[in-house]
């Protein structure tokens, strides 16, 4: 009984030093984010009352809030699920765009489709599409032929072009449009939305994947076996755990995961495919994930913090005129207080 | 493939090249000091908007270039701070600073979009510039950075592999407990090849702003970070190497560009992705091998010297 109570205490511990991390580090992106704006001579109380206003203030603020948070807590399961065997994957960008070009393929693939079979169709697209991006860097790495940080980063840059081909070429609007943009996809590829908001069925998606990521680090073999092999891979060899079969299968769930990200931005949040489908979501991922140590609850948290953030990257551009990367600023800043107060962080994201 | 072409490909590559083996010589030199720094990107584009910030406001790119240079050095000491003095893990902290450099670059270079500069002058030496197979090309017709660019390589390398302090450097890469007992200052000898590699960094950027493009757009490096860190791998960390590795991927930047100047049938998006495939085929070809020539601590965080 006392050995519960003391578990139960743990955790209880646990959650509360979770909750004092996430109070500092808002404290401390507050403060950046000031800061930055006295350096380009803006008021920081009036950004701040702008981003408040924009987000926490109203329910239509809230409900923005949760569709940043769809992308951004797929693209943090996608670095943390491979990080628990140490991987370092930083390809969630590249692999979302491979998700949204994939899902739009399928969608453009089967126009007349009725819904109950196009969406769950573009849904596996998207997530092929992304796992199949960090399947070549899961491989390079299983065959220790190429390093999967620099992999990931380098294929960051090709899906993209990918993507900015098809839109510019093939799938080209024939539409007037002042943007390069494909045609709108059919009605039945579309992610439903809840409540007249902009929030959609992609929110349950991440929301599953979170599950899923809890359930198999805490509950399964495979979690175990995975962490066995983040612990020390030469052991886990030896206990015959397949160490190549995880570290790209790993990478290939991860990846699907950001690719979902893509879909959904495509499907639930622009309904057609355009050049400009993510500002750095899966980056902004990978510091989720990162900030968070790979705890479930941290990411939940983490990803609703950093929709704050990005909100207020909007507010940058917006109303304070200043360019939305640097926001960027806000993020590194974070990283360098976490980095610079825990010396000895392993090399687990 | 016709001589004119061939000789355009050439200078094409020679002009591209440039910021590649300069960033790639700055990453070398940190390299050995055994630290891996994936920050470089957020180095080049601070040095790129840095360097034309200042050239816009002073009207001298020279100017410009040595700010460029200080504002890459400032960039690594802060890199140098976290993992060197705070001991922070290397991988975070280089995501840490390309994201601070992402940002920093887009906020210094915003009111500068747009901008007219006067680039760095360049010029032909008069004996070659009568030539007539030169005449046609631009070849030959470089700015001072381009030219010293291979000096500099070979200054690198002396001073790695012929002077003390380059010993003292390899000998923090390779053991870094060797190092500290035979009584070198392993923090010091680390945040020096940092300086420096910092430095040339910046001149990598700015010789993209202030050469290349005279222009300033957010994110204009796009990946010539990246691609230098594996030309570090590509070279085995020899800068003599890196040379070679700067001109072929210079020459793949270049090939792109005159194929689209040709009006090529392939798409440009298509072609924009040679570097970077390139890059995965060169380091899946050389870079398994190659390991053993890393250095022994690169990535690994010395605790024993405090």
């Amino acid at each position: 009984m006392s050995e519960t109570a003391t578990i139960i205490s743990l955790r209880g511990s646990r959650a509360m030093h979770a909750l004092i991390r996430f109070i500092g580090i808002s404290a401390v992106a507050l403060s950046v984010f000031g800061l930055i704006l006295l350096a380009a001579g803006k008021s920081p109380l009036s950004a701040y009352a702008d981003t408040f206003r924009n987000t926490l203030a109203s329910a239509y603020g809230i409900s923005e809030l949760l569709v940043r948070m769809t992308p951004l807590l797929l693209a943090a399961v996608a670095v943390a699920l491979p990080a628990r065997l140490g991987l370092i994957n930083v390809g969630g960008e590249g692999q979302l765009y491979m998700g949204a070009f994939f899902a739009s393929w399928g969608a453009f693939l089967f126009p007349n489709a009725p819904a109950w079979l196009l969406l769950p169709f573009v849904t596996l697209m998207g997530f092929l599409g992304g796992a199949m991006w960090a399947v070549i860097p899961g491989i390079l790495r299983a065959r220790r032929l190429v390093n999967e940080t620099v992999a990931t980063l380098l294929l960051n840059y090709v899906s993209p072009l990918i993507v900015s081909y098809f839109v510019f070429g093939p799938w080209r609007t024939t539409e007037n449009s002042a943007y390069p943009e494909t045609g709108v996809y059919p009605d039945a590829a579309l992610l439903p939305s809840f409540f007249g908001t902009r929030v959609h069925a992609g929110l349950l998606i991440s929301l599953a994947a979170l599950a899923v990521y809890w359930l198999d680090i805490e509950k399964t073999r495979w979690g175990l076996q995975m962490r066995a092999i983040g612990g020390n891979s030469g052991a886990a060899q030896r206990l015959g755990i397949p160490v190549p079969f995880w570290i790209v299968t790993a990478m290939a769930i991860g990846g699907g995961f950001a690719g979902l990200a893509g879909m959904g931005e495509a499907m639930g949040i622009a309904g057609r495919l355009r050049e400009s489908l993510s500002p750095g979501y899966g980056y902004t991922g990978f510091l989720i994930a990162w900030l968070a140590g790979g705890r479930p609850l941290g990411i939940l948290f983490m990803a609703f913090l950093f929709a704050i953030i990005t909100s207020a990257g909007d507010t940058l551009q917006i109303s304070q005129g200043l360019p939305y990367a640097a926001v960027n600023i806000l993020l590194a800043a974070i990283l360098f207080v976490v980095l610079a107060r825990r010396p000895s962080a392993g090399t687990h994201p | 493939m016709t001589t004119p072409l061939l000789l355009g490909l050439l200078a094409g590559a020679i002009l591209s090249g440039t910021s590649l083996l300069y960033a790639t010589l700055g990453e070398t030199l940190v390299e050995r000091s055994g630290i891996v720094n994936l920050g470089l990107e957020g180095v080049l584009l601070v040095g790129a908007s840095v360097g034309f910030a200042i050239t816009a406001i002073s009207g001298n790119a020279w100017f410009g270039l040595m700010a460029a240079a200080a504002a890459g050095a400032l960039m690594n000491s802060l890199f140098g701070w976290l993992v060197v003095t705070r001991k922070a893990n290397q991988l975070a902290s280089g995501l840490a600073m390309m994201f601070f450099g992402f940002g920093a670059s887009a906020l210094i270079g915003a009111p500068y979009v747009g901008a007219i500069i006067t680039g760095l002058p360049k010029w032909r030496p008069v004996w070659l510039a009568d030539l007539d197979w030169v005449k046609s090309t631009t070849l030959f017709n470089y700015d001072l950075l381009t030219w010293l660019a291979v000096p500099v390589a070979i200054l690198v390398w002396w001073i790695l592999f012929a002077t003390r302090w380059g010993l003292g450097v390899r000998a923090v890469g390779e053991m870094p407990a060797a190092a500290f007992a035979a009584g070198r200052n392993t923090a010091r000898l680390q945040y020096q090849a940092l300086l420096y590699g910092g430095a040339l960094g910046g001149l990598a950027g700015a010789h993209l702003s202030l050469s290349l493009t005279l222009t300033w757009a957010e994110y204009m490096t796009a990946g010539r970070g990246f691609i230098a860190i594996a030309l570090v791998i590509f070279s085995k960390w020899n800068p003599l190497r890196a040379i070679a590795g700067a001109l072929l991927f210079g020459g793949a930047e270049a090939m792109e560009l005159q194929l689209q100047a040709r009006g090529s049938p392939i798409s440009p998006f298509v072609l924009g992705m040679l570097p970077y495939l390139l890059t995965l085929v060169v380091l899946l070809a050389w870079g398994g091998s190659r390991r053993l020539a890393a250095p022994a601590s690169l990535g690994r965080t010395f605790y024993g010297a405090n």
